[in-house]
Protein backbone atom coordinates (compact mmCIF):
# COMPACT_ATOMS: atom_id res chain seq x y z
CA UNK A 1 0.00 0.00 0.00
CA UNK A 2 1.41 3.49 -0.86
CA UNK A 3 0.84 5.62 2.35
CA UNK A 4 3.55 7.92 2.79
CA UNK A 5 1.80 9.69 6.44
CA UNK A 6 2.91 6.15 7.55
CA UNK A 7 5.86 4.85 6.46
CA UNK A 8 7.51 8.27 7.41
CA UNK A 9 8.06 7.83 10.91
CA UNK A 10 6.76 4.28 11.73
CA UNK A 11 8.70 1.99 13.61
CA UNK A 12 9.00 -2.26 13.43
CA UNK A 13 6.57 -3.41 15.76
CA UNK A 14 3.87 -0.69 15.32
CA UNK A 15 0.84 -1.76 14.04
CA UNK A 16 -2.19 -0.48 11.61
CA UNK A 17 -6.02 -0.20 12.01
CA UNK A 18 -7.80 -1.13 9.18
CA UNK A 19 -11.52 -0.19 8.16
CA UNK A 20 -12.89 -3.28 6.30
CA UNK A 21 -16.43 -2.18 5.65
CA UNK A 22 -17.97 0.72 4.17
CA UNK A 23 -21.47 -0.61 5.37
CA UNK A 24 -20.85 -0.64 9.17
CA UNK A 25 -20.58 -4.13 9.24
CA UNK A 26 -18.28 -5.42 10.69
CA UNK A 27 -18.11 -2.71 13.04
CA UNK A 28 -14.45 -2.44 14.21
CA UNK A 29 -11.67 -1.88 12.55
CA UNK A 30 -8.72 -4.53 12.35
CA UNK A 31 -5.18 -4.51 13.93
CA UNK A 32 -2.72 -5.59 11.56
CA UNK A 33 1.10 -4.94 12.11
CA UNK A 34 3.65 -3.71 9.34
CA UNK A 35 5.92 -6.05 7.78
CA UNK A 36 7.54 -4.24 6.03
CA UNK A 37 8.07 0.10 5.02
CA UNK A 38 10.02 0.37 1.20
CA UNK A 39 10.09 4.39 0.70
CA UNK A 40 6.49 4.83 0.47
CA UNK A 41 4.89 1.63 0.63
CA UNK A 42 3.97 -0.34 3.20
CA UNK A 43 3.28 -4.05 3.60
CA UNK A 44 0.95 -5.75 5.30
CA UNK A 45 0.67 -10.05 6.06
CA UNK A 46 -2.33 -11.23 7.26
CA UNK A 47 -4.24 -14.10 7.44
CA UNK A 48 -8.08 -15.02 6.51
CA UNK A 49 -9.62 -15.94 10.02
CA UNK A 50 -13.19 -14.51 9.90
CA UNK A 51 -15.80 -12.19 7.85
CA UNK A 52 -13.10 -9.05 8.77
CA UNK A 53 -10.12 -10.50 6.73
CA UNK A 54 -11.90 -12.19 3.83
CA UNK A 55 -13.41 -8.48 3.02
CA UNK A 56 -9.72 -7.08 3.21
CA UNK A 57 -8.38 -9.84 1.29
CA UNK A 58 -10.42 -8.80 -1.80
CA UNK A 59 -9.77 -5.51 -1.48
CA UNK A 60 -8.95 -4.53 -5.34
CA UNK A 61 -5.23 -3.43 -6.52
CA UNK A 62 -5.61 0.40 -6.81
CA UNK A 63 -8.30 1.36 -4.18
CA UNK A 64 -8.10 3.48 -1.08
CA UNK A 65 -8.33 2.00 2.17
CA UNK A 66 -9.13 3.98 5.79
CA UNK A 67 -6.15 3.44 7.50
CA UNK A 68 -5.30 4.30 10.88
CA UNK A 69 -1.64 4.29 11.97
CA UNK A 70 1.48 3.58 12.64
CA UNK A 71 -0.16 3.12 16.18
CA UNK A 72 1.85 1.78 19.14
CA UNK A 73 4.45 3.90 21.43
CA UNK A 74 5.91 0.37 22.64
CA UNK A 75 7.80 -0.93 19.69
CA UNK A 76 11.32 -3.32 19.25
CA UNK A 77 14.14 -1.23 20.05
CA UNK A 78 16.78 -0.92 17.50
CA UNK A 79 20.08 -0.27 18.39
CA UNK A 80 23.48 -1.83 18.28
CA UNK A 81 23.91 -4.79 20.40
CA UNK A 82 26.53 -8.08 19.91
CA UNK A 83 24.18 -10.44 19.60
CA UNK A 84 20.30 -10.72 19.41
CA UNK A 85 18.04 -13.78 18.69
CA UNK A 86 14.72 -12.75 16.90
CA UNK A 87 11.93 -15.95 17.23
CA UNK A 88 8.84 -15.62 15.64
CA UNK A 89 5.93 -18.33 15.82
CA UNK A 90 3.35 -18.66 12.62
CA UNK A 91 1.78 -14.47 11.68
CA UNK A 92 4.20 -13.55 14.52
CA UNK A 93 7.18 -14.21 11.50
CA UNK A 94 5.72 -10.83 9.78
CA UNK A 95 6.32 -7.84 11.81
CA UNK A 96 9.91 -9.12 12.59
CA UNK A 97 11.09 -8.36 9.22
CA UNK A 98 11.35 -4.92 9.29
CA UNK A 99 12.93 -5.02 12.83
CA UNK A 100 15.80 -7.83 10.99
CA UNK A 101 16.16 -5.31 8.23
CA UNK A 102 16.57 -2.30 10.57
CA UNK A 103 18.98 -4.19 13.02
CA UNK A 104 21.23 -5.51 9.57
CA UNK A 105 24.79 -3.74 10.45
CA UNK A 106 24.21 -3.14 13.94
CA UNK A 107 24.53 -6.53 15.80
CA UNK A 108 24.63 -10.09 15.12
CA UNK A 109 21.51 -11.64 14.11
CA UNK A 110 20.20 -15.52 14.34
CA UNK A 111 16.49 -15.60 13.42
CA UNK A 112 14.59 -18.09 14.34
CA UNK A 113 10.99 -18.72 12.58
CA UNK A 114 8.46 -21.57 13.48
CA UNK A 115 5.31 -23.28 11.68
CA UNK A 116 2.45 -25.35 11.77
CA UNK A 117 3.58 -27.03 8.63
CA UNK A 118 4.83 -26.76 5.32
CA UNK A 119 1.93 -25.27 3.58
CA UNK A 120 1.71 -21.70 6.07
CA UNK A 121 5.63 -21.06 5.70
CA UNK A 122 6.27 -17.66 4.67
CA UNK A 123 8.80 -14.70 4.13
CA UNK A 124 11.49 -17.18 4.30
CA UNK A 125 13.34 -15.87 1.06
CA UNK A 126 12.73 -12.35 2.10
CA UNK A 127 14.30 -13.02 5.49
CA UNK A 128 16.89 -14.68 3.43
CA UNK A 129 17.64 -11.84 1.05
CA UNK A 130 18.53 -9.45 4.67
CA UNK A 131 21.65 -11.81 4.89
CA UNK A 132 21.41 -12.37 8.65
CA UNK A 133 24.29 -14.92 10.51
CA UNK A 134 21.84 -17.55 11.39
CA UNK A 135 18.41 -18.24 9.59
CA UNK A 136 16.56 -21.39 11.09
CA UNK A 137 12.54 -22.06 9.73
CA UNK A 138 11.22 -25.00 12.14
CA UNK A 139 7.71 -26.79 11.39
CA UNK A 140 6.23 -28.75 14.53
CA UNK A 141 5.44 -31.49 12.19
CA UNK A 142 8.58 -31.48 10.36
CA UNK A 143 7.47 -31.04 6.92
CA UNK A 144 9.73 -28.13 6.07
CA UNK A 145 13.56 -27.36 6.75
CA UNK A 146 14.17 -28.58 11.08
CA UNK A 147 11.06 -30.59 12.87
CA UNK A 148 10.22 -29.03 16.21
CA UNK A 149 9.23 -25.67 17.85
CA UNK A 150 11.54 -22.33 17.28
CA UNK A 151 12.17 -21.53 20.34
CA UNK A 152 14.29 -25.16 21.19
CA UNK A 153 16.78 -24.19 18.47
CA UNK A 154 16.96 -20.85 19.83
CA UNK A 155 17.85 -22.00 23.32
CA UNK A 156 20.34 -24.24 22.34
CA UNK A 157 22.30 -21.52 20.31
CA UNK A 158 22.11 -19.51 23.53
CA UNK A 159 23.72 -21.91 25.29
CA UNK A 160 26.71 -22.18 23.52
CA UNK A 161 26.71 -18.29 22.32
CA UNK A 162 24.89 -15.29 24.93
CA UNK A 163 22.70 -13.10 23.33
CA UNK A 164 21.89 -9.56 24.82
CA UNK A 165 18.46 -9.52 23.75
CA UNK A 166 15.58 -11.53 22.75
CA UNK A 167 12.86 -10.09 20.19
CA UNK A 168 9.55 -12.59 19.75
CA UNK A 169 6.16 -12.03 18.15
CA UNK A 170 3.78 -15.25 18.01
CA UNK A 171 0.91 -17.09 19.48
CA UNK A 172 0.73 -17.14 23.58
CA UNK A 173 1.67 -20.09 24.50
CA UNK A 174 5.21 -19.37 22.65
CA UNK A 175 5.46 -16.30 24.14
CA UNK A 176 4.68 -17.39 27.73
CA UNK A 177 7.57 -20.06 27.22
CA UNK A 178 10.15 -17.56 26.09
CA UNK A 179 9.38 -15.29 28.83
CA UNK A 180 9.89 -17.73 31.47
CA UNK A 181 13.01 -18.56 29.24
CA UNK A 182 14.53 -15.20 29.09
CA UNK A 183 13.80 -14.26 32.55
CA UNK A 184 16.10 -17.86 33.61
CA UNK A 185 18.67 -16.78 31.73
CA UNK A 186 18.94 -12.67 32.64
CA UNK A 187 18.02 -11.87 28.82
CA UNK A 188 16.11 -8.76 28.11
CA UNK A 189 13.24 -9.87 25.99
CA UNK A 190 11.18 -7.96 24.14
CA UNK A 191 7.43 -9.59 22.93
CA UNK A 192 4.79 -8.62 20.80
CA UNK A 193 1.39 -9.00 22.39
CA UNK A 194 -2.03 -9.02 20.67
CA UNK A 195 -5.24 -8.19 21.99
CA UNK A 196 -9.18 -7.65 20.97
CA UNK A 197 -8.99 -3.66 20.66
CA UNK A 198 -11.88 -1.47 20.16
CA UNK A 199 -10.13 2.15 19.44
CA UNK A 200 -6.97 1.15 18.93
CA UNK A 201 -5.44 4.69 20.22
CA UNK A 202 -5.99 4.11 24.06
CA UNK A 203 -9.50 5.67 24.64
CA UNK A 204 -11.99 2.98 25.24
CA UNK A 205 -9.23 0.81 27.15
CA UNK A 206 -10.37 -2.41 25.67
CA UNK A 207 -7.03 -4.00 25.07
CA UNK A 208 -5.80 -4.45 28.55
CA UNK A 209 -2.59 -6.48 29.79
CA UNK A 210 -1.47 -6.66 33.34
CA UNK A 211 1.59 -4.85 34.18
CA UNK A 212 4.28 -4.76 37.34
CA UNK A 213 4.93 -1.00 38.13
CA UNK A 214 7.02 0.04 40.92
CA UNK A 215 5.34 -3.76 42.53
CA UNK A 216 2.01 -2.45 41.73
CA UNK A 217 0.30 -4.41 39.26
CA UNK A 218 -2.02 -2.25 36.81
CA UNK A 219 -3.30 -2.51 33.52
CA UNK A 220 -1.76 -1.12 30.43
CA UNK A 221 -3.27 -1.08 27.24
CA UNK A 222 -1.75 -3.01 23.57
CA UNK A 223 -2.76 -1.06 20.99
CA UNK A 224 -0.90 2.15 23.21
CA UNK A 225 1.73 1.21 25.34
CA UNK A 226 2.09 -2.08 23.67
CA UNK A 227 2.03 -3.78 21.38
CA UNK A 228 5.51 -4.69 22.06
CA UNK A 229 6.68 -5.02 25.67
CA UNK A 230 9.25 -6.28 27.92
CA UNK A 231 8.37 -9.36 28.71
CA UNK A 232 9.67 -8.96 32.11
CA UNK A 233 6.74 -6.09 33.05
CA UNK A 234 3.61 -8.38 31.43
CA UNK A 235 1.51 -11.43 32.97
CA UNK A 236 -0.44 -12.42 29.96
CA UNK B 1 -29.12 29.28 11.10
CA UNK B 2 -29.06 28.25 15.08
CA UNK B 3 -27.60 25.09 16.27
CA UNK B 4 -26.66 26.23 19.78
CA UNK B 5 -28.57 24.35 22.82
CA UNK B 6 -29.19 24.65 26.40
CA UNK B 7 -28.87 21.42 28.31
CA UNK B 8 -29.77 21.95 31.79
CA UNK B 9 -27.89 24.63 31.93
CA UNK B 10 -24.85 23.83 29.42
CA UNK B 11 -25.20 25.94 26.47
CA UNK B 12 -23.32 24.15 24.20
CA UNK B 13 -22.34 25.33 20.47
CA UNK B 14 -23.63 22.37 18.64
CA UNK B 15 -25.72 19.25 20.09
CA UNK B 16 -23.25 16.78 19.82
CA UNK B 17 -21.03 15.21 22.63
CA UNK B 18 -18.97 12.19 22.86
CA UNK B 19 -20.11 9.72 25.20
CA UNK B 20 -18.38 8.21 28.46
CA UNK B 21 -15.79 5.49 27.78
CA UNK B 22 -15.13 5.92 24.25
CA UNK B 23 -13.56 9.15 24.17
CA UNK B 24 -11.03 8.40 27.19
CA UNK B 25 -10.17 12.05 28.87
CA UNK B 26 -10.12 13.40 25.13
CA UNK B 27 -6.21 13.11 24.56
CA UNK B 28 -5.93 10.23 22.39
CA UNK B 29 -8.73 11.64 19.98
CA UNK B 30 -7.20 14.97 19.92
CA UNK B 31 -4.81 13.99 17.23
CA UNK B 32 -7.65 13.11 14.87
CA UNK B 33 -10.19 15.82 15.38
CA UNK B 34 -10.35 19.54 16.45
CA UNK B 35 -11.97 19.22 20.07
CA UNK B 36 -12.83 22.82 19.92
CA UNK B 37 -16.10 21.43 17.18
CA UNK B 38 -17.21 19.52 19.85
CA UNK B 39 -20.66 20.79 21.80
CA UNK B 40 -19.26 18.87 25.01
CA UNK B 41 -17.12 16.07 26.08
CA UNK B 42 -18.08 13.57 28.49
CA UNK B 43 -15.37 12.12 30.06
CA UNK B 44 -15.13 8.82 31.06
CA UNK B 45 -16.51 6.99 34.09
CA UNK B 46 -14.55 8.41 37.05
CA UNK B 47 -14.41 7.59 40.59
CA UNK B 48 -13.71 8.43 44.06
CA UNK B 49 -10.43 6.17 43.68
CA UNK B 50 -8.58 4.30 41.24
CA UNK B 51 -10.11 1.46 39.68
CA UNK B 52 -8.36 -1.17 38.19
CA UNK B 53 -10.92 -2.56 35.78
CA UNK B 54 -11.15 -5.83 34.47
CA UNK B 55 -9.53 -8.71 33.33
CA UNK B 56 -9.17 -8.97 29.06
CA UNK B 57 -10.28 -9.64 26.62
CA UNK B 58 -12.69 -6.62 27.61
CA UNK B 59 -14.36 -6.42 23.90
CA UNK B 60 -15.52 -8.30 21.42
CA UNK B 61 -17.72 -7.31 18.25
CA UNK B 62 -21.12 -8.96 17.81
CA UNK B 63 -23.40 -8.03 14.63
CA UNK B 64 -24.52 -4.23 15.12
CA UNK B 65 -22.05 -3.36 17.02
CA UNK B 66 -19.82 -4.36 19.80
CA UNK B 67 -19.96 -5.50 23.67
CA UNK B 68 -17.85 -4.30 26.64
CA UNK B 69 -16.59 -5.11 30.20
CA UNK B 70 -14.38 -2.16 30.92
CA UNK B 71 -15.42 -2.75 34.49
CA UNK B 72 -14.76 1.46 34.78
CA UNK B 73 -10.85 1.06 35.16
CA UNK B 74 -9.80 5.00 35.81
CA UNK B 75 -7.08 6.80 37.75
CA UNK B 76 -9.64 8.61 39.84
CA UNK B 77 -10.71 11.77 40.16
CA UNK B 78 -7.88 13.62 41.66
CA UNK B 79 -5.82 12.47 39.57
CA UNK B 80 -8.27 13.66 36.61
CA UNK B 81 -8.75 16.74 38.30
CA UNK B 82 -5.24 17.85 38.27
CA UNK B 83 -3.56 16.07 34.96
CA UNK B 84 -6.60 16.02 32.63
CA UNK B 85 -8.90 18.56 33.76
CA UNK B 86 -6.61 21.63 33.22
CA UNK B 87 -5.27 20.14 29.85
CA UNK B 88 -9.76 19.73 28.46
CA UNK B 89 -10.10 22.87 29.68
CA UNK B 90 -7.73 24.66 27.08
CA UNK B 91 -10.38 23.54 24.25
CA UNK B 92 -13.94 25.56 23.94
CA UNK B 93 -15.89 23.31 24.55
CA UNK B 94 -18.28 21.76 28.04
CA UNK B 95 -16.69 19.40 29.89
CA UNK B 96 -19.29 17.02 31.87
CA UNK B 97 -17.96 14.89 34.06
CA UNK B 98 -19.24 10.55 33.99
CA UNK B 99 -19.44 9.80 37.69
CA UNK B 100 -19.49 6.39 39.39
CA UNK B 101 -19.57 4.51 42.42
CA UNK B 102 -20.17 1.54 44.27
CA UNK B 103 -22.21 2.96 47.23
CA UNK B 104 -24.38 5.98 48.33
CA UNK B 105 -21.42 7.49 50.17
CA UNK B 106 -18.98 6.95 47.39
CA UNK B 107 -21.60 8.55 44.71
CA UNK B 108 -21.51 11.92 47.36
CA UNK B 109 -17.92 12.02 48.53
CA UNK B 110 -16.84 11.87 44.80
CA UNK B 111 -20.35 14.49 43.69
CA UNK B 112 -18.54 17.24 46.76
CA UNK B 113 -15.12 16.88 45.18
CA UNK B 114 -16.58 17.48 41.64
CA UNK B 115 -18.82 20.62 42.75
CA UNK B 116 -15.55 22.40 43.57
CA UNK B 117 -14.14 21.57 39.89
CA UNK B 118 -14.03 23.94 36.94
CA UNK B 119 -16.53 21.65 35.09
CA UNK B 120 -20.13 22.22 33.05
CA UNK B 121 -21.69 19.66 34.53
CA UNK B 122 -21.94 15.47 36.04
CA UNK B 123 -23.06 13.09 34.30
CA UNK B 124 -24.33 10.51 37.26
CA UNK B 125 -23.45 7.16 35.99
CA UNK B 126 -26.21 4.73 37.30
CA UNK B 127 -25.93 2.55 35.17
CA UNK B 128 -22.74 0.46 34.52
CA UNK B 129 -23.20 -3.71 33.82
CA UNK B 130 -20.22 -3.86 34.00
CA UNK B 131 -19.25 -3.42 37.79
CA UNK B 132 -20.81 -5.72 40.53
CA UNK B 133 -21.51 -3.48 43.39
CA UNK B 134 -23.21 -0.06 42.97
CA UNK B 135 -24.24 1.65 39.62
CA UNK B 136 -26.96 -1.19 38.37
CA UNK B 137 -27.88 -1.26 41.93
CA UNK B 138 -29.81 1.92 42.53
CA UNK B 139 -30.21 2.32 38.72
CA UNK B 140 -32.92 0.25 37.53
CA UNK B 141 -36.28 1.35 39.82
CA UNK B 142 -37.75 4.37 40.96
CA UNK B 143 -36.96 4.36 44.30
CA UNK B 144 -33.51 3.63 43.88
CA UNK B 145 -32.39 6.41 41.35
CA UNK B 146 -34.24 9.22 43.54
CA UNK B 147 -32.37 8.35 46.66
CA UNK B 148 -28.82 8.22 45.28
CA UNK B 149 -30.10 11.35 42.93
CA UNK B 150 -31.67 13.32 46.00
CA UNK B 151 -28.44 12.84 48.21
CA UNK B 152 -26.16 13.85 45.27
CA UNK B 153 -28.58 16.97 44.69
CA UNK B 154 -27.41 17.88 48.17
CA UNK B 155 -23.84 18.29 48.08
CA UNK B 156 -23.85 19.04 44.06
CA UNK B 157 -25.01 22.34 44.34
CA UNK B 158 -23.45 24.69 41.79
CA UNK B 159 -23.33 21.84 38.58
CA UNK B 160 -25.94 20.37 36.66
CA UNK B 161 -26.86 17.06 37.49
CA UNK B 162 -27.72 14.77 34.22
CA UNK B 163 -28.50 10.96 35.37
CA UNK B 164 -27.73 8.40 32.92
CA UNK B 165 -29.98 5.67 32.83
CA UNK B 166 -29.87 2.33 31.85
CA UNK B 167 -31.88 0.20 29.36
CA UNK B 168 -31.59 -3.04 31.40
CA UNK B 169 -35.61 -2.14 32.78
CA UNK B 170 -39.11 -3.25 31.43
CA UNK B 171 -40.21 0.58 31.64
CA UNK B 172 -37.19 3.44 31.80
CA UNK B 173 -39.75 6.11 32.17
CA UNK B 174 -39.84 5.01 36.13
CA UNK B 175 -36.04 5.59 36.69
CA UNK B 176 -36.31 8.57 34.55
CA UNK B 177 -39.28 9.89 36.72
CA UNK B 178 -37.02 8.98 39.56
CA UNK B 179 -34.04 10.82 38.72
CA UNK B 180 -36.52 13.72 37.97
CA UNK B 181 -38.53 13.87 41.42
CA UNK B 182 -35.50 14.02 43.04
CA UNK B 183 -34.21 17.27 41.26
CA UNK B 184 -31.78 16.35 38.80
CA UNK B 185 -31.39 18.90 36.06
CA UNK B 186 -31.63 16.28 33.06
CA UNK B 187 -31.25 12.55 32.04
CA UNK B 188 -29.05 10.96 29.74
CA UNK B 189 -29.21 7.19 27.64
CA UNK B 190 -29.04 4.34 26.82
CA UNK B 191 -26.24 3.17 28.41
CA UNK B 192 -25.13 -0.06 26.62
CA UNK B 193 -27.57 -3.62 26.87
CA UNK B 194 -26.39 -6.25 28.90
CA UNK B 195 -25.41 -9.10 26.58
CA UNK B 196 -23.11 -12.54 25.97
CA UNK B 197 -21.13 -13.81 23.60
CA UNK B 198 -20.37 -17.98 23.78
CA UNK B 199 -17.20 -19.01 21.73
CA UNK B 200 -18.05 -22.07 21.06
CA UNK B 201 -15.03 -23.98 20.21
CA UNK B 202 -13.83 -23.15 23.52
CA UNK B 203 -17.09 -23.50 25.07
CA UNK B 204 -16.53 -20.58 27.02
CA UNK B 205 -18.09 -16.36 26.93
CA UNK B 206 -15.61 -14.67 24.72
CA UNK B 207 -15.18 -11.59 27.68
CA UNK B 208 -13.17 -13.11 30.79
CA UNK B 209 -16.30 -11.08 32.97
CA UNK B 210 -18.50 -13.31 30.71
CA UNK B 211 -20.92 -10.98 29.70
CA UNK B 212 -20.94 -7.00 28.76
CA UNK B 213 -22.52 -4.17 27.51
CA UNK B 214 -23.82 -3.90 23.75
CA UNK B 215 -23.64 -0.68 22.18
CA UNK B 216 -23.20 0.24 18.21
CA UNK B 217 -25.72 0.96 15.70
CA UNK B 218 -27.68 -2.39 16.91
CA UNK B 219 -28.88 -0.67 19.65
CA UNK B 220 -30.20 2.60 17.95
CA UNK B 221 -34.02 1.96 17.62
CA UNK B 222 -33.84 0.69 21.29
CA UNK B 223 -32.25 4.05 21.96
CA UNK B 224 -34.85 6.21 20.25
CA UNK B 225 -37.30 4.29 21.38
CA UNK B 226 -36.39 5.47 25.35
CA UNK B 227 -35.83 8.64 24.35
CA UNK B 228 -39.31 8.96 23.31
CA UNK B 229 -40.81 7.25 25.97
CA UNK B 230 -39.04 9.36 28.58
CA UNK B 231 -39.68 12.18 26.63
CA UNK B 232 -43.42 11.68 27.41
CA UNK B 233 -43.24 11.23 30.59
CA UNK B 234 -40.68 14.05 32.11
CA UNK B 235 -39.93 17.30 31.72
CA UNK B 236 -36.30 17.51 32.26
CA UNK B 237 -34.25 17.51 29.26
CA UNK B 238 -32.91 14.54 27.81
CA UNK B 239 -29.73 13.96 26.26
CA UNK B 240 -29.55 10.91 24.31
CA UNK B 241 -27.64 8.42 22.72
CA UNK B 242 -27.17 4.91 21.55
CA UNK B 243 -25.71 3.65 18.01
CA UNK B 244 -25.07 6.94 16.59
CA UNK B 245 -22.95 7.23 13.75
CA UNK B 246 -24.29 10.39 11.90
CA UNK B 247 -26.18 13.71 11.17
CA UNK B 248 -28.95 11.60 10.49
CA UNK B 249 -29.10 9.15 13.40
CA UNK B 250 -28.74 12.56 15.68
CA UNK B 251 -31.96 13.91 14.62
CA UNK B 252 -33.79 10.96 14.78
CA UNK B 253 -33.19 11.17 18.65
CA UNK B 254 -33.85 14.88 18.50
CA UNK B 255 -37.24 14.21 17.18
CA UNK B 256 -37.43 11.54 19.67
CA UNK B 257 -36.96 14.58 22.44
CA UNK B 258 -33.07 14.51 22.81
CA UNK B 259 -32.21 18.04 23.55
CA UNK B 260 -28.01 17.10 23.10
CA UNK B 261 -26.68 13.69 21.79
CA UNK B 262 -23.83 11.47 22.36
CA UNK B 263 -21.58 9.43 20.36
CA UNK B 264 -20.39 6.66 21.43
CA UNK B 265 -18.59 3.01 19.87
CA UNK B 266 -18.78 4.91 16.59
CA UNK B 267 -15.82 6.67 17.66
CA UNK B 268 -13.67 3.73 17.06
CA UNK B 269 -15.00 2.94 13.33
CA UNK B 270 -14.39 6.62 12.48
CA UNK B 271 -12.63 9.34 14.65
CA UNK B 272 -14.65 12.05 12.44
CA UNK B 273 -17.56 10.75 13.38
CA UNK B 274 -18.90 13.39 16.04
CA UNK B 275 -17.60 16.18 13.38
CA UNK B 276 -19.15 14.78 10.46
CA UNK B 277 -22.34 14.42 13.01
CA UNK B 278 -22.10 18.26 13.08
CA UNK B 279 -22.02 18.70 9.79
CA UNK B 280 -24.68 16.20 8.78
CA UNK B 281 -27.24 18.01 11.31
CA UNK B 282 -26.33 21.29 9.51
CA UNK B 283 -27.01 19.28 5.92
CA UNK B 284 -30.17 18.28 7.65
CA UNK B 285 -31.75 22.18 8.98
CA UNK B 286 -30.46 23.53 5.19
CA UNK B 287 -32.61 21.07 3.53
CA UNK B 288 -35.74 21.38 5.70
CA UNK B 289 -34.74 25.04 6.22
CA UNK B 290 -34.49 24.71 10.00
CA UNK B 291 -33.60 28.37 11.08
CA UNK B 292 -33.41 26.87 15.28
CA UNK B 293 -32.19 23.46 15.97
CA UNK B 294 -34.68 24.14 18.95
CA UNK B 295 -37.15 23.67 16.81
CA UNK B 296 -37.30 20.17 15.81
CA UNK B 297 -36.88 18.59 19.85
CA UNK B 298 -39.73 16.49 20.20
CA UNK B 299 -41.93 16.85 17.11
CA UNK B 300 -42.07 13.51 16.15
CA UNK B 301 -45.52 13.07 14.89
CA UNK B 302 -46.83 9.66 15.86
CA UNK B 303 -48.78 7.34 13.63
C1 LIG C 1 -1.46 -5.59 17.42
C2 LIG C 1 -1.97 -6.69 16.54
C3 LIG C 1 -1.29 -7.02 15.38
C4 LIG C 1 -1.75 -8.03 14.54
N1 LIG C 1 -1.03 -8.30 13.41
C5 LIG C 1 -1.47 -9.27 12.57
C6 LIG C 1 -0.74 -9.54 11.35
O1 LIG C 1 0.27 -8.91 11.04
N2 LIG C 1 -1.21 -10.52 10.53
C7 LIG C 1 -2.35 -11.24 10.85
O2 LIG C 1 -2.73 -12.12 10.07
N3 LIG C 1 -3.05 -11.00 11.99
C8 LIG C 1 -2.64 -10.03 12.85
N4 LIG C 1 -3.36 -9.78 14.01
C9 LIG C 1 -4.58 -10.55 14.27
C10 LIG C 1 -5.75 -9.94 13.47
O3 LIG C 1 -6.06 -8.67 14.00
C11 LIG C 1 -6.99 -10.83 13.56
O4 LIG C 1 -6.72 -12.06 12.93
C12 LIG C 1 -8.18 -10.17 12.87
O5 LIG C 1 -8.60 -9.06 13.59
C13 LIG C 1 -9.33 -11.15 12.71
O6 LIG C 1 -10.44 -10.45 12.15
P1 LIG C 1 -11.58 -11.26 11.40
O7 LIG C 1 -12.70 -10.34 11.13
O8 LIG C 1 -11.01 -11.96 10.23
O9 LIG C 1 -11.98 -12.39 12.43
P2 LIG C 1 -13.21 -12.44 13.43
O10 LIG C 1 -12.96 -13.60 14.31
O11 LIG C 1 -14.50 -12.39 12.69
O12 LIG C 1 -13.06 -11.12 14.26
C14 LIG C 1 -14.01 -10.78 15.26
C15 LIG C 1 -13.40 -9.73 16.19
O13 LIG C 1 -12.35 -10.28 16.98
C16 LIG C 1 -11.14 -9.60 16.77
N5 LIG C 1 -10.03 -10.56 16.73
C17 LIG C 1 -10.08 -11.83 16.26
N6 LIG C 1 -8.86 -12.41 16.38
C18 LIG C 1 -8.05 -11.51 16.96
C19 LIG C 1 -6.68 -11.51 17.37
N7 LIG C 1 -5.89 -12.56 17.21
N8 LIG C 1 -6.17 -10.39 17.94
C20 LIG C 1 -6.94 -9.31 18.10
N9 LIG C 1 -8.24 -9.25 17.75
C21 LIG C 1 -8.78 -10.33 17.19
C22 LIG C 1 -11.31 -8.91 15.43
O14 LIG C 1 -10.46 -7.77 15.28
C23 LIG C 1 -12.76 -8.54 15.47
O15 LIG C 1 -12.98 -7.39 16.24
C24 LIG C 1 -2.92 -8.76 14.87
C25 LIG C 1 -3.61 -8.44 16.04
C26 LIG C 1 -3.15 -7.42 16.87
C27 LIG C 1 -3.90 -7.08 18.11
C1 LIG D 1 -15.86 0.85 25.68
C2 LIG D 1 -17.03 1.56 26.32
C3 LIG D 1 -16.89 2.12 27.59
C4 LIG D 1 -17.96 2.78 28.21
N1 LIG D 1 -17.78 3.35 29.44
C5 LIG D 1 -18.80 4.04 30.02
C6 LIG D 1 -18.62 4.70 31.28
O1 LIG D 1 -17.53 4.71 31.86
N2 LIG D 1 -19.68 5.36 31.81
C7 LIG D 1 -20.90 5.40 31.19
O2 LIG D 1 -21.82 6.01 31.71
N3 LIG D 1 -21.08 4.81 30.00
C8 LIG D 1 -20.07 4.13 29.39
N4 LIG D 1 -20.28 3.52 28.17
C9 LIG D 1 -21.59 3.63 27.50
C10 LIG D 1 -21.60 4.74 26.45
O3 LIG D 1 -21.35 6.00 27.03
C11 LIG D 1 -22.95 4.79 25.71
O4 LIG D 1 -23.97 5.04 26.63
C12 LIG D 1 -23.27 3.49 24.99
O5 LIG D 1 -22.10 2.94 24.44
C13 LIG D 1 -24.30 3.66 23.88
O6 LIG D 1 -23.85 4.51 22.86
P1 LIG D 1 -23.17 3.99 21.49
O7 LIG D 1 -24.05 2.94 20.92
O8 LIG D 1 -23.05 5.21 20.63
O9 LIG D 1 -21.83 3.45 21.85
C14 LIG D 1 -19.21 2.86 27.53
C15 LIG D 1 -19.35 2.30 26.25
C16 LIG D 1 -18.29 1.65 25.64
C17 LIG D 1 -18.47 1.07 24.27
S1 LIG E 1 -8.16 -0.61 21.77
FE1 LIG E 1 -9.01 1.06 22.84
S2 LIG E 1 -7.53 1.26 24.41
FE2 LIG E 1 -6.61 -0.22 23.14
Amino acid sequence: MRAPEITKDAKPGQFLELKVSETGEPFLRRPISINSIDGDLVTIIFAVKGKGTELLSKVEVGKKIDIMGPLGKGVFEVQEYNNVAIIGGGLGSYPLYELTKRLKGKTSINVYLGFRDKSVVTCEKEFEEIGVNKLVIATDDGSYKEKGFAIDFMKKDIEEHMVDRIFACGPTPMLRAIKKYAEENNIPCQVSLEERMGCGIGACLGCAVKVKEDGNEVYKHVCKDGPVFFAKDVDF
Amino acid sequence: MNTQVNLCGIKMKNPVTVASGTFGYGREYADYIDLNRLGGIITKGTSLKPRMGNPSPRICEVPGGMLNSIGLQNPGVEYFAENDLPWLRKFDTKIIVNACGSTIDEYVELCRILNKLDIDGVELNLSCPNVKAGCLAFGTTYEGVKEVTSQVKKVLTDKPLIVKLTPNVTDITLPAKGAEDAGADGVSGINTLLGMKIDIDKKRPVLANNTGGFSGPGIRSIGVRMVYQMSKAISIPILGMGGITNGDDAIEYMLAGATAVSIGSSNFADPETSIKTIEGIEKYMKKHNIEDINSIIGTVQMN
